[in-house]
């Protein structure tokens, strides 16, 4: 078993709030330079920077997960994990088909562009990534699940946008393979002070949108290989 | 006034729960987040809201509001309903937008 170091939750320039220095090239070499094994890029609604990362990382040695921030009906950010190009690709339809089609304004938002690992850029998202889709949460979960993926509401216990501040508290029965808490947050006080959340696994991840916030929180996971098959076992075996 | 003479008055449509329609009102609340109603909205107030998730049900119920009324004609979700029914919570609904159904409820409740 490898106890493998992992940030799942890392924003590249595509988001529209990631910062211009979230390359691919850049996000590889802070992820390294900070010890992590494993990462997961992350943008608001869209997968489209995930296979140019994934192409570094193989180079750099480092292990990569593809995902999105979803943004969900209720305005919960919710991440979603996948296992391959194909499911990636899966996922992103699912985006592309129920993101509102709101133009983006860069000026005010910033600019949602992917690039290459030369930073040339390959292409601009149209329509603005951080509104919601038009899919509640419980939904969400179910199609994420559908594609064998892994469903985990992002930065729980934070006051916009969040499981806790949008849905009171966390549905019975909501289908989730882990909750996350943003790098603000203590795990250990969190969990003593919400002992009905103990069901649950937690997390903690970066939400990185600069690079020097990548690795400023971390979850480590004992895996028999590092990648998304390894997080699933550790995510979804028994828990204690 | 009660949640019946309310939905009459502002021509609501009965979604769920029939029975809380004798209940009293005693003001309002307008808010989708669910935490700050959660910490924020009083017994006996009429929530007015776009969500349609199931924990707007529960929230009413713990909060014992009189009333939920869903704004721009969205549907609650079917296992909203059935909670609505179960907690007996009386789910309206209007095609006004939250600000003009706040502003009309406002007018009935304090002329």
């Amino acid at each position: 078993m490898i106890c493998a170091k992992a940030d799942l939750h890392i924003h590249t320039f595509l988001s529209p709030c990631g910062n211009i220095g979230m390359t691919p090239l850049n996000i590889v070499a802070q992820a390294k330079a900070k010890g992590l094994q494993l990462i997961a890029v992350t943008d608001h609604n869209s997968t489209l920077q995930g296979p140019v990362v994934r192409q570094v990382c193989e180079r750099e040695g480092i292990a990569v997960i593809y995902g999105a921030e979803i943004t969900t009906r209720e305005e919960v950010h919710c991440l979603a994990y996948v296992g391959s190009e194909e499911q990636r690709v899966e996922l992103q339809h699912y985006l592309e088909k129920h993101l509102p089609h709101v133009p983006n304004n860069p000026d005010i938002f910033g600019y949602q562009l992917w690039v290459d690992e030369h930073e040339q850029v390959l292409g601009e998202a149209p329509y603005l990534l951080i509104s919601a889709i038009d899919q509640g949460i419980e939904q969400v979960a179910a199609f994420v699940h559908s594609i064998e993926g892994l469903f985990v509401p992002a930065h729980i216990e934070r006051s916009r946008n969040s499981l806790l501040s949008q849905l009171g508290f966390v549905p019975p029965g909501l289908p989730a393979d882990a909750l996350e808490l943003s790098r603000y947050t203590n795990p250990v006080d969190f969990c003593s002070k919400n002992a009905t959340l103990k069901k649950y696994r937690i997390i903690q991840s970066s939400d990185a949108h600069f690079p020097g916030d990548i690795g400023t929180a971390a979850t480590s996971f004992l895996m028999e290989k590092t990648g998304f098959a390894g997080l699933k076992t550790a995510l979804t075996s028994t828990h204690e | 006034m009660t949640v019946k003479e309310m939905a009459a008055a502002l021509q609501l449509r009965v979604l769920a729960g029939e029975e809380g329609l004798e209940k009293q009102i005693a003001g309002g609340y307008t808010s989708d987040l669910l935490s700050d109603v959660m910490g924020y909205a009083d017994a006996g107030m009429v929530w007015i809201t776009l969500q349609t998730h199931k924990n707007i049900i529960a929230i009413a119920s713990l909060k014992e509001l009189s009333a939920v009324v869903l704004v721009k004609g969205f549907e609650p979700d079917a296992d909203t309903v059935a909670l609505a029914i179960q907690e007996q919570i009386t789910l309206l609904g209007t095609t006004e937008q939250a600000f003009e159904f706040s502003g009309r409820l406002y007018r009935l409740l304090y002329p």
